[in-house]
This record gives C-alpha cells, sequence and structure tokens, in this order.
C-alpha cells in the first residue's frame, strides 16, 4: 500500500500552504525589521505610533531602540518572546486597558534610556538592586517616546 | 495501517482548523482596522431625535443611553429608591432625598422650594423627567428659563426664534414653565452639543455664550466669540460648562445669566451679586436675602489643577475607549469613579485601588469640612432667628444677615458642587473654612462684637 505516503505528502503541503498564507497575508515577516509604521500592523499599537511621529524622540530612535535589548541575539530573542506574547493577546483578545508594560519590557526600556543618556545621567544613578528602588528615567520623561 | 491514517489525518484537521481560525481571526481584526462608518441617514440641524443620530453613530449612542444607570460612588451618585406613582407625578423610581439624609439641609434654605425637594442628581437620561415632576414645581411657579438645562432645547429655540437661537432662548425665558416643557421633547441630546455636519462640539446655550464672553471681557478679551474662538480642548469643556454653573434668572424677563463678569470664584460670583443685587429668596429664619448656589461644577473645576492642566471634563468623564480598532469617546457620561482604568489611568499610572484611595481621601476631609461648616451655617442662622424674636432691629441684624449670605452661599457652592471638592480640593477648603469664620464672625456681631467682616480675595502676584 502505497498510499499513505501520498496522503501525508498532500496533507503536509495543505498545511504548509495554509499556514504559509497566513503568514503572508498576516505580514508576519514584517516583524523582522525596524520601520516602526510595521509594529502598528496590528491596530492596537496605531495610538501609539500615532503619538511616537509627534514625540520628541521620533527623529532619533525608532521602537526597537528603546523596546528591544543591544545585541544581535538579545533583541532577537526579545522581539520573539513579545511577538509571540502580543500576537497571542491580540488574537484572544485578553489583555487590560489601558495597555501597560511588563516588567521585563519596563527593565528593557530603562536601560534603553541610559544608552544614550548615560554621561548625563551617571551622577544621579542609584543602584540598591532593591524592586522599585531605583530611579526611574521613564516615571517622569512618560512623554518622551509616546504619552499613549 | 489504517488506524496510522487515520490519526495523521485528525491530526492534520485540527492543526488545519488553527490555522484556518488565526487567519479569520486575522482577517476580522485588519477589518476592524478600516474604522467603517456608514452613514445610513442624512443629519440635519432640525434633527433632535438621538435615535436618529444613532443610526450613524450606534457606539456613541449605545454609551448615551446607559446615562439610565443609577449608581452610589462612596460621596455621589444616586440611588434607585422606589416610589408610588401619582396623578402628578408618574415616577416610579427616583433618587434617595438629601434632605432626609441631612435635615440641615431645610433650616440652610427655609423659605425656598429646595426645602421641600431635593434629591440626589440622577444621569443625563432623567434630567427632563426629574425637573418635572420635582415638588418644588408644586411650591413655586418656575420659568421656561428652566429648560434651558433641563431639555434639548436648540431646535425649540430655533423655532421659536425662527432661526435666531438668541430670539428663541429670550422667548422661551419668559413662558411658564409648563407652557415651555410642551415643546421639548428630550433630554440633552446630540444636536446639543455636535454640530450635525461635521460632528464638531459647539456652544448652543446662550447663556454660556454671554457668561463666557462677560469672563473673557474680565481677563482682558473683548468680544469673545466661544464657537470661533475655542480650541477643540476648550470646547471638551465649555459643551458641559453650558450648564454645570452657578446661574440666576435676570430681571421680569427671567434671563438666565451666568454671573461671571468679576470671575469665576464664588467670592467674585458674591461681589458679582453686590453689584447687581439679587437674592434668590428672603431666608424664612432669618429674613436675610440669600442666594443658592446651583451646580457650580465648570466654576469649581476652573480653580483646580487638572483645569490648569488643560485637563477638560470629557477627559475623565467621557475618557477615551475603544471599540474594535475605533478610538472613541465614552458617551456614558458618569463619575469616573466608576471608570478608573480609563478617566484615570491614561495620565495615573497607578492601581486603580490607589487611585480611588487617593480621591477618597480628598473628599472624606472635604466632606468633614462641609459638615462642620454646615453645623456653623445653621448656628448663625439660629441666633440670628432668636435675635429677631427678642426684637433686635434691622440695623444692628444687618452686619449678622450679610456674614450669613456670604457664609451660606460659600458653603452652598461647595455643598452644591457635585465633586466633594474633587474638581479643586484647595479651593473646596479654602472656602469652606471662610465660611466657618464668617458665621463665627455673624455670631459675635450679634453680641455687640466689632467684626473684620467680609474680606477681600487675597491678591496674588505671580513671581517674574
Amino acid at each position: 500500500m502505497k498510499a499513505l505516503p501520498i496522503v501525508v505528502a498532500v496533507l503536509i503541503g495543505i498545511l504548509t500552504a495554509v499556514g504559509g498564507y497566513t503568514f503572508i497575508y498576516a505580514k508576519g515577516y514584517s516583524y523582522a525589521l525596524n520601520d516602526p509604521a510595521i509594529c502598528a500592523n496590528c491596530h492596537i499599537m496605531e495610538n501609539h505610533y500615532a503619538a511616537w511621529l509627534k514625540s520628541s524622540h521620533h527623529t532619533v530612535a525608532v521602537c526597537n531602540d528603546c523596546h528591544t535589548p543591544p545585541g544581535f541575539i538579545a533583541k532577537y530573542a526579545t522581539k520573539g518572546l513579545n511577538g509571540f506574547n502580543h500576537s497571542l493577546a491580540f488574537t484572544t483578545g485578553r489583555f487590560p486597558e489601558p495597555l501597560r508594560i511588563t516588567e521585563r519590557n519596563f527593565k528593557v526600556t530603562e536601560k534603553a534610556c541610559r544608552k544614550c543618556h548615560h554621561d548625563i545621567v551617571e551622577a544621579i544613578e542609584t543602584r540598591s538592586g532593591k524592586k522599585g528602588d531605583d530611579l526611574s528615567c521613564i516615571r517622569c520623561h512618560s512623554t518622551v517616546g509616546h504619552l499613549e | 495501517m489504517t488506524r496510522k491514517l487515520l490519526l495523521v489525518v485528525l491530526v492534520t484537521a485540527v492543526v488545519t482548523v488553527g490555522l484556518v481560525a488565526l487567519l479569520v481571526n486575522i482577517f476580522e481584526r485588519k477589518q476592524e482596522a478600516r474604522n467603517p462608518f456608514y452613514r445610513v441617514v442624512e443629519l440635519t440641524d432640525d434633527i433632535e431625535d438621538p435615535a436618529v443620530w444613532g443610526k450613524n453613530f450606534p457606539q456613541q449612542y449605545d454609551g448615551y443611553k446607559r446615562t439610565v444607570d443609577q449608581v452610589r460612588t462612596r460621596y455621589g451618585g444616586s440611588e434607585a429608591v422606589p416610589r408610588t406613582p401619582t396623578q402628578v407625578d408618574p415616577r416610579s423610581v427616583v433618587a434617595q432625598s438629601r434632605l432626609e439624609d441631612d435635615p440641615r439641609l431645610k433650616t440652610l434654605w427655609a423659605g425656598y422650594a429646595f426645602s421641600k425637594d431635593f434629591r440626589e442628581e440622577r444621569g443625563h437620561a432623567y434630567m427632563l423627567d426629574d425637573q418635572t415632576f420635582t415638588e418644588r414645581q408644586q411650591v413655586t411657579k418656575q420659568p421656561g428659563t428652566c429648560m434651558n438645562c433641563h431639555g434639548s432645547v436648540y431646535v425649540p429655540f430655533k423655532k421659536l426664534g425662527n432661526g435666531d437661537i438668541i430670539k428663541g432662548f429670550e422667548q422661551m425665558n419668559q413662558m411658564p414653565y409648563f407652557e415651555a416643557r410642551k415643546l421639548v421633547s428630550h433630554p440633552v441630546t446630540c444636536i446639543d452639543c455636535h454640530d450635525s455636519q461635521t460632528m464638531a462640539l459647539r456652544v448652543t446655550r446662550p447663556g454660556f455664550i454671554e457668561g463666557i464672553r462677560a469672563f473673557k471681557a474680565s481677563q482682558g478679551i473683548q468680544n469673545y466669540d466661544v464657537n470661533a474662538q475655542a480650541t477643540r480642548q476648550e470646547m471638551r469643556a465649555y459643551v458641559c460648562g453650558q450648564c454645570h454653573v452657578e446661574y440666576y434668572f435676570k430681571g421680569p424677563e427671567k434671563r438666565l445669566t451666568y454671573p461671571w463678569s468679576k470671575g469665576l470664584k464664588a467670592d467674585e460670583i458674591l461681589q458679582y451679586y453686590e453689584e447687581n443685587p439679587h437674592s434668590d429668596w428672603t431666608h424664612a429664619d432669618t429674613g436675610t436675602g440669600v442666594l443658592k448656589a446651583q451646580h457650580p461644577e465648570f466654576e469649581m473645576w476652573n480653580q483646580g489643577i487638572h483645569a490648569r492642566s488643560g485637563v477638560a471634563c470629557a477627559d475623565c468623564h467621557m475618557p477615551y475607549m475603544r471599540v474594535g480598532a475605533l478610538k472613541i469617546s465614552d458617551h456614558h457620561v458618569r463619575s469616573p469613579l466608576l471608570n478608573i482604568n480609563n478617566a484615570c489611568q491614561t495620565c495615573h499610572k497607578w492601581a486603580d485601588t490607589e487611585l480611588k484611595a487617593r480621591v477618597e481621601t480628598i473628599q472624606t476631609r472635604v466632606y468633614g469640612l462641609r459638615n462642620r461648616a454646615m453645623d456653623a451655617v445653621v448656628a448663625l442662622i439660629g441666633d440670628i432667628k432668636d435675635a429677631r424674636a427678642k426684637g433686635m432691629a434691622d440695623a444692628q441684624l444687618a452686619e449678622a444677615r450679610k456674614l450669613q449670605r456670604y457664609s451660606q452661599f460659600m458653603l452652598d457652592f461647595v455643598e452644591a458642587e457635585n465633586s466633594t471638592g474633587f474638581h479643586a480640593p484647595q479651593e473646596a477648603e479654602r472656602l469652606l473654612a471662610e465660611s466657618i469664620d464668617y458665621a463665627r464672625q455673624g455670631q459675635l456681631a450679634l453680641r455687640g462684637v466689632k467684626v473684620p467682616g467680609i474680606q477681600p480675595l487675597p491678591a496674588h502676584t505671580p513671581v517674574k
């Protein structure tokens, strides 16, 4: 009986086609890119994108500059993790509003501020190591990236 | 073999279902993002029925209809109290009586219709009915002016004035209430705040147009035209300020007037009433010409930090919300305490329990002081009443009466204002403190002690 390999091959073909079509239709590939416009692929990010366009940082930083850590592997690991979590949340609709940053992403962003502004803020840095004790840039400068 | 085959088919089927479901979900989200707007009716400047507007704007209309909700907060909000409908008052549900909650209010308003019936305000949906059927209607004759803020009068104004809303306004003010009532069919509706063609906010109430012009003139801006000169963000407060304000009926024409030409603070409004002599009624116990503060939310908000920071009424009472991919203003106008997520957390990134605690801390302090001020004013009223009974002459009562007028208005300004001080906490507490001081001075004046009397507003010179 030679039917099985053929059936399996057909099924795999169908799966690949449906999966591939979904991926392309959803512009899944674009998430590997750097253009802020693609972060608003999901309409939930439209307000953040619009706010970023009007922010003081839009000429010097794109989404990835503040929301991913430096280094190829760290950057794509973070993109992958957030991409999965966001897609899952957006698909299921299970997320709180207004949107709140996660602990992990908060740390990434706090570090990102210091990538450029390290020289200026070094003198006022606190390094207690205790959660919530260290000085936070965006607690006061919440509007520099995007208010919303 | 067959089993293996079946298993492969089954697994593939399950995975395919998952993939197709995802594909459809993505398709739906992409459709949402197109922000569909279907114009199913052609709106004109003469359509006042909100249900017709709601065909084009179903989300906003849905929220608007929810203002029937009766929900309490710690210090505000209404409770649904059942009542037996009667011939004159067919309501089967009303809000709790404030006079029963706090009988001191009856002393405060002795001789005025408010001492007969005063209930907690309900949502916008009830504004017309609650005004039509209140017992106050039975003890006094109210003018058509009341309709300005208890019904959708824009189209009726236009009809009465042959297209001129100011003329229509002047005519309706002079009608008896129940004659004007026949011309009005809805509580506040879409057309009262929105232009039918552009949906832009606009002011339709002559009282506000004239009041804000007088206020701006006091700031050195002449001939202010609110509909031409206000920014979009200012309009998000001004449309509410059309009604949530202190007002009186000026002269025999009963012209609805906002007493703002001296400024928006309670003291400045009192000064206005000195220069344009007016009393709402003569107090039954003391014979004093007194004033009832109405619901000066707009004035109080103007003294607070949120106004100072450019936060408008709609930002907290009608915050933006997401419906699919649409961002709309929540037309379910209500206390921000019932919607802390959208109302507060957009700016204040703290847990809602924390934010609620902050608001209630302010309100508890203000409410405590309000009770002390109420005792003080009621004590002064009692003393003046006694002095009159013992035959004290009007000339000797004059100073105490003036102090009653001031202390009572300042207390009422906070009491009638629907935020228990939150709109401007320090201003509310200042007013209550001064109210207590004036009540104290009034009692001393009756005993023949020379008192400093009414103090001017402390001058504030900004640091240059």
